[in-house]
């Protein structure tokens, strides 16, 4: 079991990531949050520092950076190892946007500008990381992909391909970590009611609220597993999808 | 598609817009606005067809929280589900809760909900100290009991037309445990219901009682039904954990699992259910909120719905009209399932447009049969206008503008408290 007593979230205005600060929060955790929008930010701070019983506001901290400034990424980790006393035992990456796949079909700069601020800054961000956590031999890092990373699908791709390439990315991270006791967490949502789907057609039994993911990403990185879908279910719709043979698939309208 | 919690009216909006941050400027449009939190309220007070729904859901942040005094600063999209989850662990409690705690903060000031206990505490909007209510021209008005009355007597049960509700700052009131003392007691008619009630009310903080509107007491008339009041606790039982049930109805059934045959059967396993003479520990989830632990216990009405008939009568008048309102019932042979009846307190609510005032409340539920339901209304309506009463807005899809205005006469007051570019379908409906 990993203690989760102080921890760092990144991309925290994220309906995913609220929600599973404020779960840590109520349980007595210290935070640093790091968001782009200080205007957002700023509520959020001030709402888990009531959840958390911190009115003077020395157990939740926070700091506005833009994420997909690779640059940015060694300060803000200093940062975050200053507001907890060099003591961090988790580490969420849950930022991210859901590109327009239409706008991407007709555009490399949207392309790549999707899969970077999915995929490369999050891997530049665990690859400035993760000498850290294998020098101290303990903690978790846990990162939000997604299952549009398990297999390509015309409708969504080229978020599916950064996210892959981010979940490949764990998987080597988690084989070298592992011997120094270090978990590393690859979560895969499904569909979730976030601001992020505003736009989509939301009924139907898949669809999950963002505080159900949200303790199952506590409970995932508490146990340090490795793959975690949420909810559990898309574990088997996934694997379905996987085993569709590809000259199939190609074929459908997905 | 957007709709309140009976289903009817089933309309379209021309948009949805969700409001993430305070602050956020509402969408300028050629058509009115509305909040929308969680869709609780029954028919069209929180519908505004042909116009924009505002979702308020995601304004649920805390923002300030005194330990000392109990008082609590939140956006207004917070539900009282979560404010009770922060508040009784720490010793505090929501002073005023409707039936279900899957409302919003908002929701409950700009219906001025009452609970069980309104004859010890009031209404909801007895207990808000401030609130911040942002204008469509784009002010953000800090509205307090002292400092700005005719606002606050707007927007307490002001139904949302006075604006956006952002903020609202509550005064929580001390408990001691999660757990409530509580007891029952069967009655044989509407005389003896009275009785009970005036005995117990000056005990007993909260009182309800539930009726049989189908089958007669022994002395014939329709009126027989259970008693039941509570206290917080100020100890917990021995073993006292608690964990609610989680039930749900998984989906719509074609037809309305509501028909006569039902009806008399749960109503006769109701009223024979075991009651608690003596005071005993319960949960104050299960005693406050027993429909809650049914998901989406609306589906059991079916796709087309069900109507709630809420209305308050004067003391007066009260206890003859109670008497010819359920006879109505009986008489007609659509008889309610769940039939409640709660004495107020002798204050009337803050509000301009406050339902709960001197007198006593029944709040029946039917399901949508058309030519039937509305025949039958009409009597009721007829009841309770005669006897100078009021329907509850809150639970209303069909009151008339002359009933509106009979039971509500500070209306064309309230009226100049409107933004001008906030509206619904209830208040179009009841002021054409």
């Amino acid at each position: 079991m990993n203690r989760l007593q102080s921890v760092v979230i990144l991309g925290a205005t994220s309906a995913i990531a609220t929600a599973v600060a404020r779960e840590l929060a109520e349980h007595g955790a210290r935070l640093f949050l790091v968001a782009r929008d200080g205007e957002r930010l700023e509520p959020l701070l001030q709402d888990l520092r009531v959840r958390g019983d911190d009115a003077s506001g020395t157990r939740i901290l926070g700091t506005t950076a833009d994420l997909a400034d690779i640059d940015a990424h060694a300060d803000v980790w200093a940062q975050a190892r200053e507001a907890l006393s060099d003591n961090i035992d988790a580490v969420l990456l849950a930022w991210g946007t859901l590109p327009d796949q239409e706008a991407c079909n007709t555009s490399v700069a949207t392309t790549l500008e999707a899969i970077h601020v999915n995929g490369t800054s999050a891997i530049a961000f665990l690859a400035c990381i993760a000498p850290d956590f294998e020098q101290r031999g303990r903690g978790v890092i846990a990162a939000i992909g997604s299952v549009a990373g398990d297999r390509g699908r015309q409708s969504n791709y080229v978020y599916g391909t950064a996210k892959g390439m981010l979940a490949t990315y764990l998987q080597g991270l988690r084989n070298r970590l592992f011997f120094s006791g270090v978990d590393v967490v690859t979560i895969k949502p499904g569909f979730v009611r976030t601001p992020m789907t505003e736009g989509f057609n939301r009924a139907g039994a898949l669809w999950a609220e963002p505080d159900t993911v949200a303790r199952g990403i506590v409970k995932a990185m508490r146990r340090g597993r490795d793959v975690a879908y949420l909810p559990w279910i898309w574990w088997g719709i996934m694997t379905v999808i996987r085993l569709i043979p590809e000259y199939l698939f190609k074929r459908l309208k997905l | 598609m957007t709709t309140s919690w009976n289903r009817i009216p089933r309309v379209a909006h021309a948009a949805e817009v969700t409001l993430n941050r305070r602050g956020q400027p509402l969408p300028g449009a050629s058509h009115p606005l509305l909040a929308y939190g969680l869709g609780r309220s029954y028919g069209d007070v929180c519908l505004n067809p042909g116009g924009s729904l505002l979702h308020t859901r995601d304004l649920d942040r805390f923002i300030a929280f005194d330990p000392d005094t109990g008082r609590i600063t939140a956006e207004a999209g917070l539900t009282l589900d979560d404010l009770l989850r922060f508040a009784v662990p720490r010793g505090w409690f929501v002073p005023v809760v409707p039936g279900t705690r899957f409302v919003t903060l908002g929701g409950a000031v700009a219906n001025d909900v009452h609970g069980k206990n309104h004859h010890h505490a009031g209404s909801f909007g007895e207990h808000v100290r401030a609130m911040t209510l942002r204008r469509s021209a784009g002010e953000c008005l800090e509205v307090t009991p002292d400092d700005t009355p005719d606002w606050f007597a707007a927007t307490v049960g002001g139904l949302g037309l006075t604006g956006l509700i952002e903020t609202v700052t509550l005064q929580l009131v001390p408990v001691r445990t999660p757990w409530m003392r509580a007891w029952s007691q069967r009655f044989d008619s509407l005389d003896e219901f009275w009785e009970l009630d005036a005995r117990a009310e000056r005990e007993w903080p909260y009182t309800v009682a539930w009726i049989d509107c189908l089958n007669p007491g022994p002395r014939g008339e329709v009126g027989r039904g259970i008693y039941s009041g509570a206290r917080h606790a100020t100890t917990a039982p021995a073993r006292s954990q608690y964990r609610e049930p989680r039930r749900a109805i998984p989906l719509d059934p074609p037809v309305s699992l509501v028909n006569r045959v039902t009806l008399r059967l749960f109503n006769q396993l109701y009223y024979r259910q075991s009651v608690h003479p003596t005071a005993r520990a319960v949960h104050h989830l299960p005693w406050l909120f027993p429909l809650d632990a049914i998901r989406h216990w609306n589906r059991i009405y079916g796709y087309k719905g069900f109507y709630q008939y809420q209305c308050v009568l004067p003391p007066h008048a009260q206890k003859d009209g109670m008497q010819a309102l359920l006879d109505a019932v009986a008489a007609s042979g659509q008889g309610s399932f769940l039939a409640v009846l709660k004495r107020f307190g002798d204050r009337a609510g803050p509000g301009m447009l406050s339902f709960p005032r001197p007198g006593a409340t029944l709040a029946l539920d039917f399901p949508e049969r058309g030519n039937e339901t509305e025949h039958l209304f009409r009597r009721l309506d007829h009841i309770v206008q005669e006897a100078g009463g009021a329907l509850y807005p809150a639970k209303d899809a069909r009151m008339s503008p002359d009933l509106f205005r009979s039971g509500f006469p500070r209306w064309e007051e309230f009226a100049s408290f409107v933004d001008p570019e906030f509206s619904s379908g209830f208040w179009r409906r009841v002021t054409k």
